[in-house]
């Protein structure tokens, strides 16, 4: 158990949108905006309702990681390459299984280094594209995922997290990746995270993470867990009319006006598909609007601001939480995953004892919900913070809480699920 | 909220976690429940020991993992050694009749036994051993309804051996409905 960490200032925990004159800021709470789906929230990105070539409709019994396949075949996604690795293996199976009927390609590639590669080559080629992995796999596409990130290249990828560090526990479950999913490539970039809780969720995520990929051109990743990825329950996929995508945006103007970047700290810009006659650059070095390198501070500032702003100047936009019983609480579990149902589990049994204790779910992990932390930290008594590692989001949330409650981790190493007594333990402790 | 907590086990290659699969889609998509199932993986799942477990309720599952065991069904020796002690008092025990040799009477626990593999034989092939079982399952507890589990069999088992399995499913139910016509009987007396 840990407590506050002292030292977070009050000027460290302003977003940076708030420092940039000029970009948006959202006042609404975000609690608000838990329940709207990403359709609305793209503004200005044109919609269109999915190929019902790849929407297999109705009800299934399904396990997470075939609900991951699924929704990136509903969401348009017709180019997979992976490399299995349990606990993602199935993901790979489901997509491959279904794509001769659907259209799509599936190439198991010989490393996970290649698999990332392939999905930036798809991505330049007009394919919406995917990949599934778990730790060991992540770790050798942190490369790439920053190639992805500077190229600002489309692409979706799960990450089915199991038991590390190294290979670790290969069929039990854990939530040990959630920074290396945030940090791991090197240099200042931004990506987006999201975080099911159900296979049911695992479908409807992916389908929202390939629209936010599109829209913000970024590497969206799917934090899930071996418990989610492997547990079978009811999953209903929509009919492909109610299921609504942002398809590729491709440039098709004059070619003296075709720019594959526009740094405006905004996303809705256009790709360049290769092959369609424009000469554009696609390249890791710091680049101009048309690609090409331009090696300088100055254009690194401009480059650097718009990969960073794009994701966290409209973190408001991007950001679904959902919260119950947070207003009037004097305790408040963030949990996320697999652990935020068996937080629930210990909060009812807490309000029980007369305890009032609110939940927050994050659903989506990166950007962080910082506003929301924030404006939570200064009424209530203490924030409790359950997840299956040795104390990750906590870090974020004492960053954010800087300090106006108590933060306490429930932290778990991993190859279980908490026990929910461990959590009422420690809303207990937290109501004292 | 009702919920009941069950482990399906015997050995790898017994269909033990098409069990649960079938019972769970049964459950959730034609019995309007909610119905969270779990397996285990890696070696166990594959020769040797291996267990499935859903966790069936009228409210959305929370804990997807066994926590009050509440029926086992064991269809092998080393699956009944490992997990009867879980069951409390008054827990529901299906056992392999031929199979499983009982470490005890087990006056706690309401002791069922069926001769699964034997009428699967009968049927022509072990493999439906199962279904016998799943049959036997449904007709002696108040998990499930057999018209929602022979709904949930396209699809979980191959279409050309799908009137067998149905068959499997009503040959395992039919010896259910008689013991518990038995036990009623006997009771009454």
């Amino acid at each position: 158990m840990k407590t506050k960490r002292s030292g977070v200032s009050e000027q460290a925990n302003v977003r940076a949108s708030e420092r940039y004159a000029g970009t948006k800021t959202v006042p609404a709470g975000v609690s608000e905006q838990a329940n709207v789906r990403a359709s609305e929230r793209c503004a200005g990105a044109k919609f269109v309702t999915a190929d019902p070539k790849g929407v297999d409709s109705g009800p299934h019994f399904m396990d997470g990681d075939h609900a991951i396949a699924e929704g990136g075949l509903a969401a348009g996604c017709r180019f997979f390459a992976g490399y299995p690795i349990t606990p993602s293996t199935e993901a790979a199976e489901r997509f491959a299984e279904r794509a001769p009927e659907v259209g799509a390609l599936f190439i198991q590639m010989e490393d996970e280094l290649a698999s990332i590669a392939a999905l930036i080559g798809a991505a330049w080629a007009g394919q919406k594209c995917m990949t599934v992995t778990c730790g060991p796999g992540f770790s050798l596409m942190t490369e790439n995922l920053g190639l992805a990130a500077m190229t600002e290249t489309p692409m979706v990828i799960a990450n089915v997290q199991r038991g590390g560090p190294s290979t670790g526990l290969p069929t039990l479950t854990a939530q040990q990746d959630m920074m290396q999913a945030r940090y791991g490539a090197h240099g200042d970039n931004a990506i987006i995270a999201l975080s099911p809780d159900s296979p049911q969720e695992c479908f409807d995520l992916t389908v929202e993470a390939f629209n936010l990929s599109e829209y913000y051109r970024v590497p969206v990743i799917i934090l899930t867990d071996e418990t989610v990825g492997h547990m079978h329950e009811k999953v209903v996929i929509p009919p492909a009319d109610q299921i609504k995508v942002i398809p590729r945006n491709n440039y098709s103007g004059p070619r003296e006006d075709c720019r594959p970047y526009k740094f405006d700290s905004q996303g809705g810009h256009p790709m360049v598909r290769a092959g369609d006659g424009y000469n554009f650059h696609v390249t890791g070095l710091t680049h101009n609007e048309r690609g090409y390198p331009v090696m300088t501070a100055d254009q690194n500032k401009i480059v650097v601001t718009h990969l960073m702003e794009k994701i966290n100047g409209n973190a408001d936009d991007i950001i679904r939480l959902e919260e119950n019983q947070v207003e009037g609480a004097d305790v408040v579990v963030v949990s996320y995953g697999i652990t935020s149902r068996i937080a629930v589990k210990a909060i009812q049994d807490a309000r029980k004892e007369g305890i009032k204790v609110g939940s927050l779910r994050l659903i989506t992990i990166w950007p962080f919900c910082e506003k929301r932390i924030r404006e939570i930290s200064a009424k209530v008594k203490a924030i409790v913070v359950p997840e299956i590692n040795y104390g990750q989001m906590v870090l974020e949330v004492e960053r954010n809480a800087g300090g106006r409650c108590k933060v306490i981790s429930v932290n778990h190493c991993g190859g279980a699920v908490h026990d929910p007594e461990v959590i009422l333990d420690a809303i207990r402790k937290a109501n004292q | 909220m009702s919920t009941q907590e069950i482990r399906f086990s015997g050995f790898g290659g017994q269909g033990i976690i098409r069990c649960a699969l079938i019972t769970g889609k049964a459950l959730s998509l034609y019995d309007d429940k909610f119905a969270t199932m779990t397996q285990a993986f890696g070696p166990e799942a594959r020769g040797s020991a291996c267990a499935a477990q859903l966790v069936v309720s009228d409210e959305r599952v929370l804990y997807p993992y066994i926590t009050h065991h509440g029926i086992l069904m064991a269809l092998s020796q080393e699956a009944y050694d490992k997990y009867y002690g879980e069951l409390p008092k008054g827990g529901t025990l299906i056992v392999e009749q031929e199979l499983v040799k009982l470490r005890g009477e087990h006056p706690d626990l309401r002791l069922l036994r069926v001769p699964a593999t034997r009428y699967a034989e009968e049927l022509g092939n072990r493999l439906f051993t199962n279904l016998v079982a799943l049959g036997f399952f449904t007709a002696v507890t108040d998990v499930v309804s057999a018209e929602a589990m022979k709904k949930a069999l396209p699809g979980l088992v191959p279409d050309r051996f799908l009137k067998i399995n149905i068959k499997a499913f009503d040959k395992g139910y039919e010896h259910g409905i008689q013991m518990m016509n038995q036990k009623t009987g006997g009771a009454a007396s």
